[in-house]
């Protein structure tokens, strides 16, 4: 649909003449593009069709059927939703530090180019916060060779450098060096929306020409040495998930895990992510299927306060991949080609591949399909209580949402774990002759089992997988049963896993002591 | 090497469940899928003993296994029910009257009491006038529309307490699934209840013991019991919109067969914002039947029938409530848009 050099969709007739001549396929296309446009508004020729909103220039690309824009209209329309985006929800602070997270890939590309043209802008529509970049490079999960992560990292590279914003690339291998208190929501240090208005004006008052001054220097960072041993170690992990569906969901948490620790740890205190609608109407039938119904709408809202101090902000949401193709195309945004777990795939290869081709095929049929999914997606919430207030011992160890396992009367889970018992024998299986009983009870960390049953006796596989069931979600848990063996986990989550049990041991100990309502986010 | 049933450990194997993946002989199954179902009954409290219950039949594999396990169920924990069985002929040749065979030969087996209403006397209406005047794409909102309605009539008229029907896990996550894809906030809140709320004269409760039960559980039961079923898909069906959402459910289901019980999870634990719009609960002033609006959509369908207007009902339509509660007529435009039908 897009010519190399650029031609728009419904040129005018003039230049259509001239295409004509040029070459037959263009023409041929140019001629279909007539004829399918001949059918839908009451009669008037493409070649004659006015933008739909100044109604002077001729139309140049058509988003949804009936809504024609000339290039002009649709790119103040563009620009204007992304500011519109982030001044109605009134979370980005004037002067905070927000980091953008760079995937390479159109969407994220767009973002950083409208945040690019926005803190570049005269003053009085500038926006007002401190950007930095960061990419994660995950070559080594999908196993390419170093010429080529090198390749990529420095085509990125370039393309950062001259935004003139400090960035950041790292390897997805650091998530193995992460420390626990990334799955800690730290507390927000984030004023409450009621005094946005407040912030504004204080800023304002202050004197924005200091800005310039408080940009940091731009980093020159080149991809750091990634040891052969870590990306071994990372290959494992990812390779101990038996499914694609578990590979795919491990990779965008350790992910999420890298980007949260950069941005706390260079004072960053929002996340931009650049997920499309498209994208994000693909997200919410995944996330469903993958059984996240009550985490849905902090992985699909426009912010996400699960980390605590970071908030997790996506202002491309109302775009279509359509509308981000189309104004990268037409304005010349750079963008890389970069390949991912589910690549060349086949359609049933995973749960994510699957749901994005259903999706896919279903818009070309009936073209409200993400839209309204997305709007769907729109009305959910969280379910139970706030995330600011739970407990840590409440959240998931991996993906730091609510837990949502508690199993009602007549529920799915309930269901599940009857079915589970009425198909095992009920007779319990021996546990193995105490030959683990010296190494269990002897090894530094303290035993988290009830002392003289003998459950801490059991193998330590057994112990470690059951006892890490307890602190997930329940999509977590389906992907961990996916995994040959828990052990393959970053030192990271299994250290906080273990802190949390012996906590929960020691509040069962005491339970009969603490009196309701005992503060224990100090 | 033959493999041994995982809950008994003596008798071999003879077929896997597609719910757990363990593989069980065909005892340890036929026990674990009616306990299954019991334990559902009882942890939601469905039943209360001395209660009159209509199984709704249709004859088909779900409604027969429905019957077989209710009625076994029954006299196994003393749930001291009354069973009957309610069946419903929408008039679709070749399909429904052989399914009705099916449900005639179950109520000699079963031995429970039948009843059958019919399109016809309810509406004056049958399938195959319907879909005539309609065409293939919207007429499953017709027949579902109707079928409700014309359950309720049947239990009514038989004095039944409570209905249950034989949906299944995959009807369920299908729902659900339908509903995000519609964008039906309302009825994606209300699909993975159990049982439905229970106010109302002109009502009567249905719920779903099989809601726990996959479809091939169903079938690998049916089978092994030797049921008697019919088993043809509705000649109308290939079109409807709920086809996306079953060919989706089923690459699921063979990706990771507990996707369907995921999908349900997700729907128990979906909770809608505070501030968003949702219908409330009267009575269509025609016919007295609950409905959100002024009137039911069983009665603008039928108007729209009856009127040769075969779009009136589908799509958006409050505004014209009042016109057809006063019996006025509809203007030419308004007639126009709603006459073009695309077959």
């Amino acid at each position: 649909m897009l010519h190399p050099d650029g031609c728009e969709i419904c040129a005018d007739g003039s230049r259509e003449a001239a295409a004509r001549e040029a070459s037959p396929w263009r023409s041929a296309r140019s001629a279909f593009w007539k004829m399918k446009s001949r059918g839908s508004s009451a009669g008037s020729r493409s070649a004659s069709k006015k933008c739909v909103k100044c109604k002077e220039e001729l139309a140049a690309v058509v988003i949804r059927a009936g809504d024609a824009y000339c290039r002009k209209c649709f790119r103040e329309n563009f620009i204007h939703k992304f500011r519109a985006m982030l001044g109605k929800t009134r979370v980005i602070f004037p002067g905070e530090k927000v980091l953008l997270a760079v995937s390479g890939g159109p969407s994220s590309c767009s973002m950083l180019s409208q945040v690019q043209e926005g803190v570049s802008q005269n003053a009085h529509k500038k926006l007002r916060f401190f950007p930095g970049i960061v990419y994660i490079d995950e070559g080594g999960a999908l196993g390419q060779c170093k010429e080529m992560r090198q390749k990529t990292t420095s085509e990125l590279c370039d393309m950062f450098r001259s935004t003139g914003f400090p960035f950041y690339i790292l390897p997805l291998e650091q998530v193995l060096d992460l420390p626990g208190s990334v799955l800690t929501p730290s507390p927000p240090s984030d004023q409450p929306g009621s005094v946005y208005k407040a912030a504004v004006d204080l800023f304002l008052q202050s004197g924005d020409s200091s800005s310039d001054g408080k940009a940091e220097e731009q980093e020159c960072v080149s991809l750091p040495a990634v040891q052969e041993s870590h990306t071994r170690l990372l290959q494992q992990l990812i390779g101990s998930a038996q499914t694609l569906t578990a590979k795919q969901d491990l990779l965008n948490t350790f992910r999420q895990h890298l980007l949260v620790h950069t941005a706390r740890t260079r004072g960053y205190s929002k996340l931009m992510q650049g997920d499309s609608c498209t994208r994000l109407a693909v997200k919410l039938l995944t996330s469903i299927s993958l059984g996240r119904g009550a985490q849905l709408a902090q992985d699909t809202g426009f912010s996400d306060c699960r980390y605590g101090g970071v908030t997790v902000v996506r202002p491309m949401r109302e775009y279509s991949a359509k509308e981000i193709a189309y104004y990268n195309h037409m304005f010349k945004v750079p963008s890389v080609v970069i390949p991912n777990l589910d690549t060349k795939m086949p359609d049933k290869a995973s749960i994510q591949r699957l749901t994005q081709n259903f999706v896919t095929k279903l818009q070309a049929d009936f073209h409200s399909t993400v839209s309204t999914i997305y709007r769907t997606g729109e009305k959910l919430q969280t379910a139970g209580r706030g995330s600011s207030a739970a407990e840590d011992a409440e959240r998931c160890v991996l993906c730091v949402c609510g837990l949502d396992t508690a199993a009602e009367e007549a529920s799915a889970l309930q269901a599940t774990l009857i079915s589970e018992q009425l198909s095992q024998s009920s007779v319990p299986v021996k546990p193995e002759p105490p030959a683990n009983v010296g190494q269990c009870c002897s090894s530094e960390r303290p035993c988290g089992g009830a002392e003289g049953t003998g459950d801490c006796c059991r193998s330590s596989r057994d112990h470690e997988a059951t006892d890490l069931r307890s602190l997930l979600c329940y999509s977590c848990r389906r992907t961990v049963r996916d995994m040959s063996s828990v052990d393959r986990l970053p030192q990271y989550v299994l250290s906080e896993a273990q802190r949390r049990q012996n906590r929960s041991a020691m509040k069962e100990q005491i339970s009969e002591f603490l009196l309701d309502d005992a503060d224990e986010n100090n | 090497m033959p493999v041994l049933c995982s809950s008994c450990s003596e008798k071999r194997a003879v077929l896997k469940r597609p719910k757990t993946g363990h593989s069980l002989c065909k005892a340890c199954f036929f026990w674990a899928f009616e306990e299954e179902v019991h334990q559902t009954i009882v942890a939601a409290k469905l039943f209360r003993p001395g209660e009159t219950v209509g199984i709704a039949a249709s004859g088909g594999k779900d409604s027969t296994v429905l019957a077989h396990v209710m009625k076994l169920l029954n006299e196994r924990h003393g749930y001291g029910l009354e069973l009957m069985l309610i069946s419903v002929d929408e008039g679709i040749t070749g399909y429904r009257d052989d399914s009705l065979e099916t449900v005639k030969r179950n109520q000699q087996q079963y031995e429970l009491p039948l009843k059958i209403v019919s399109y016809e006397e309810l509406y004056g209406w049958t399938m195959d006038a319907i879909v005539k005047q309609v065409g293939l794409k919207n007429n499953c909102t017709f027949c579902g529309v109707f079928r409700r309605q014309a359950l309720d009539r049947g239990a009514i008229m038989l004095k039944v307490d409570k209905i249950c029907t034989g949906h299944n896990a995959d009807d369920v996550a299908e729902t659900v699934l339908m509903n995000i894809l519609r964008g039906d906030i309302a009825r994606l809140r209300r699909c993975t209840a159990i049982s439905t709320a229970s106010e109302g004269d002109g009502v009567v409760p249905r719920c779903k013991p099989l809601k726990y039960a996959y479809e091939k559980e169903i079938v690998l039961y049916a089978y092994f019991k030797k049921l008697d079923y019919f088993s043809t898909e509705c000649i109308y069906s290939p079109n409807a919109y709920r086809g996306y959402a079953r060919t989706f459910l089923k690459d699921l289901e063979s990706i990771r067969p507990s996707s369907i019980m995921d999908i349900i999870h997700s729907g128990e634990n979906l909770s809608v914002r505070e501030g968003v719009k949702m219908p409330v609960q009267g009575t269509c002033s025609r016919c007295g039947y609950i409905s959100s609006q002024a009137l039911c959509k069983s009665c603008v369908l039928l108007e729209g029938l009856n009127r040769g207007l075969p779009k009136l009902g589908i799509g958006k339509h409050h505004r014209l409530h009042e016109k057809i509660l006063s019996q006025q007529p509809l203007t030419e435009h308004e007639q126009r848009k709603l006459k073009s039908v695309d077959f």
